[in-house]
């Protein structure tokens, strides 16, 4: 046995060695992939984290590929999120495509080309990028490489319930800060022992899409300065926008919106406090549109823009952007195909109103929005005017999956408790935070 | 070369090495790793914000498993050893929840300490008492996380009601022929016949409260009505990094943050006092005679 165990660490060591200078698969590198000719029978393999319905609206557009590349079957595999994608690519059995519903990632995959290098394919099949908003063409590229192309999106709004609208005697959704504070007042309700019975928004930071990426935009709240370095300390947004949610809470008082936070039914679920009528405003997504449908239809509601700051009356109109991507990772085995399906799925009007109709997002170009085959409806439609509205915009890409969302919604989620009153040096010191866990990445 | 060389070659000796070499690298699980030397040590005990706050939940989750769930545990076997009639069903239940999967167990304890529509808070409501936040209070997030420990703490009890049963009654015969109470019989007799695998059950306790890990993130994520047990991360450890444990941020450094060099380097500490713990039980052990000496 003392003899055996130096023998074997020797050969491990020698095992560790070996495995930490292999590169794995090669990228495609330069030299671009050809499009497959019509006789070449290729089976592309295509990944994402879609399940049920939503696999089934992505076999379905898919299927619309088959159809026009008889030559090219498809093997659609679904449940497959972010890390199986990367364990896939570091052992080399990596899809053909893969599409991720976490664009947070996209700094890593492109940084560490575990995304393959879009351009030469977008240059060599002049792919017009111009229809696709600046905002949505942010998120998907990092540093200049575009590694990623966009399939759907999501955007933000300000859902409203009519009924108690009506109640309070208002008449329009707010369009600034101001006005929501004070609309919000006017619709809370109390139980006799004072507690929340109707909140009219709830300001908590971390509660339901209260969160920071949402919120930011409508500050003018800058994540990072031109310098790409992390802004929260020197952005007057970020104080303007702590300094509202904090009157805002002392209105409820701290511990009564935690008593109702706590109660209150799930983000996704049929008990959601906004489909049950205890929410008055909030700030979701284009896809609670399909949640309110199909669990709560007979909810009397709107959609309108996100307010903003007083002072960026100007900017009314836009909000953060997110959504999926779709790429050819790293080792993939039929590149050519793969950006001949990336290509239809996300330039193309058929496919992209056929998965935003089955997923009930948002299509990602400007044509595609705009087609009569969209399915919309009153409540929809701001959101289709969010997307293309100038104003809107995205989260920056980091290579670090977006860390800096934790850190500032640390710091958020302190403040709102009271955990900390200087307001100025904590943003700072999330800003040194940010940049230090940057600094974990190699030179 | 006996095949356990081989498995302890490539299930073990080989992984740790791997992960003692890469927590001295740069290493995005995709790119090929960089040597940085002690950088990301360095970082783990000066710049990271995280850190401290994920050891000192995790120590807390140690100490307050360890005891709570060997002691109640050993409770819960003394009285089960005591039982003649219906023994195997009330061992049957004290054993049951240990087969719970840990996210079902999770999902149904923020449901019964839901502060608004929970069952506990409405019982607790009868008697007067206001309810409590429980997982949405960062004050009782990992008091509840500990209730819930104990909750399937089965396998413990069965190896310590083993262990009970065990107890030769001639010396329980003696020590009352000679006057001894119960609580001088316990003290004298049954713990250090037990010990051995009192020992056991301290640092099995200790190991479960260094891993805590599902329990944690499930009941973060749902107390926090977010439904995003993983994706952006921002929500882990709610309410307010409370409930952030060490093998947790660890995860989320090396799987959200593509650090996992900097992952590798959390795994060695974890490691590193996994192993002081294991020593001490391997001694203990060999004190107490259950092993034999090599």
């Amino acid at each position: 046995m003392q003899k055996i165990l130096p023998v074997a660490a020797l050969g491990v060591a020698a095992l560790i060695a070996l495995s930490a200078c292999s590169s794995g698969p090669s990228a495609t590198g330069s030299k671009l992939a050809p499009l497959p000719k019509s006789s070449d029978k290729i089976t592309l393999t295509v990944w994402s984290g879609f399940t049920d319905s939503d696999l089934a609206a992505l076999n379905t557009t898919l299927a619309g590929f088959h159809t026009l590349h008889p030559n090219i079957t498809i093997t659609s595999e679904g449940s497959q999120d972010d890390d199986k994608i990367s364990q896939a690519i570091r052992g080399g059995t990596a899809p053909d495509v893969a599409i991720s519903g976490n664009a947070n990632a996209l700094g890593q995959y492109c940084s560490s080309g575990a995304f393959q290098d879009l351009a030469g394919y977008i240059s060599r099949d002049k792919v017009d990028l111009s229809q696709i908003p600046l905002a949505v063409q942010k998120f998907t590229s990092y540093k200049g490489i575009r590694c990623a192309m966009p399939l759907l999106a999501d955007d933000y709004g300000l859902y409203y319930n009519k009924e108690l609208f009506a109640k309070a005697g208002i008449t329009s959704p707010p369009k600034t800060m101001s006005e929501l504070a004070k609309d919000a007042k006017k619709l809370t309700e109390l139980n006799t022992d004072g507690s929340i019975k109707v909140a009219g928004f709830v300001p908590t930071i971390g509660f339901y899409n209260n969160r920071l990426d949402v919120w930011a935009p409508q500050w003018g709240a800058a994540w990072q300065s031109s310098a790409g370095k992390s802004s929260l300390g020197t952005s007057s947004g970020w104080t303007d926008m702590f300094a509202w949610q904090k009157s805002l809470t002392e209105f409820y008082g701290a511990d009564k919106l935690t008593a109702f936070t706590s109660a209150a039914g799930q983000k996704y679920s049929a008990d959601n406090s906004f489909q049950t009528g205890q929410i008055a405003m909030m700030f979701d997504g284009e896809f609670r549109t399909g949640f309110v449908d199909s669990q709560a239809p007979n909810l009397k509601y709107g959609t309108a823009p996100l307010p903003v700051a007083d002072k960026l009356s100007a900017h009314y109109g836009g909000s953060d952007i997110g959504g999926n991507i779709i790429g050819i990772p790293k080792g993939a085995q039929h590149t050519g195909a793969a950006w001949q399906l990336i290509k239809y799925m996300s330039t193309q009007t058929a496919p992209l109103v056929t998965l935003a109709n089955g997923l009930k997002n948002i299509p990602t170009t400007l044509d595609a929005i705009k087609s009569p085959d969209l399915v919309s409806s009153a409540n929809f439609a701001p959101f289709l005017r969010i997307f293309a509205n100038p104003n809107s915009s995205s989260l920056p890409s980091t290579p670090n999956g977006g860390a800096f969302l934790k850190t500032a919604t640390d710091f958020a989620v302190k403040w709102q408790t009271g955990g900390t009153t200087d307001l100025s040096a904590g943003l700072s010191a999330a800003d040194s935070e940010i940049t230090s866990a940057l600094a974990l990445k190699a030179p | 070369m006996s095949p356990w060389i081989i498995g302890f070659g490539v299930f073990f000796v080989y992984p740790l090495l791997a992960t003692v070499f890469l927590s001295f690298t740069s290493y995005d699980l995709i790119s090929d790793p960089i040597w940085v030397g002690v950088k990301n040590y360095v970082f783990m005990f000066t710049s990271d914000p995280l850190v401290w706050t994920a050891i000192r939940n995790t120590t807390y989750l140690v100490v307050a498993i360890t005891i709570g769930r060997v002691g109640y545990a050993l409770a819960s076997a003394m009285v089960l050893s005591k039982v003649r009639r219906g023994s195997g069903v009330f061992r049957t239940l004290f054993y049951l929840p240990a087969l719970a999967p840990p996210v079902a167990a999770a999902l149904a304890f923020v449901f019964l300490f839901n502060p608004g529509t929970g069952p506990v808070n409405q019982v607790l409501g009868w008697f007067g008492i206001k309810g409590l936040l429980w997982f949405n209070d960062p004050l009782l997030a990992k008091p509840a996380l500990t209730v819930l420990a104990l909750w399937a703490s089965g396998e413990i009890m069965v190896i310590l009601l083993a262990a009970l049963l065990d107890v030769p009654t001639e010396y329980y015969e003696a020590a009352a022929l000679d006057g001894a109470g119960s609580f001088t019989r316990f003290w004298h007799i049954t713990l250090p016949t037990i010990a051995p695998v009192l020992t056991f059950a301290v640092i099995n306790s200790i190991i479960v409260g260094l891993q805590y890990f599902t329990e944690a993130v499930v009941a973060g994520a749902v107390a926090s009505g977010s439904s995003d047990a993983v994706g952006s991360g921002t929500q882990l450890g709610y309410p307010d990094n409370s409930t952030l444990t060490f093998p947790m941020w660890l995860y989320q450094q090396g799987f959200h943050y593509y650090n996992m060099g900097y992952a590798s380097t959390m795994a060695i500490v974890l490691f590193i006092v996994s192993a002081i713990f294991t020593v001490i039980l391997v001694r203990q052990l060999r004190k107490s005679g259950m092993t034999e000496e090599d």
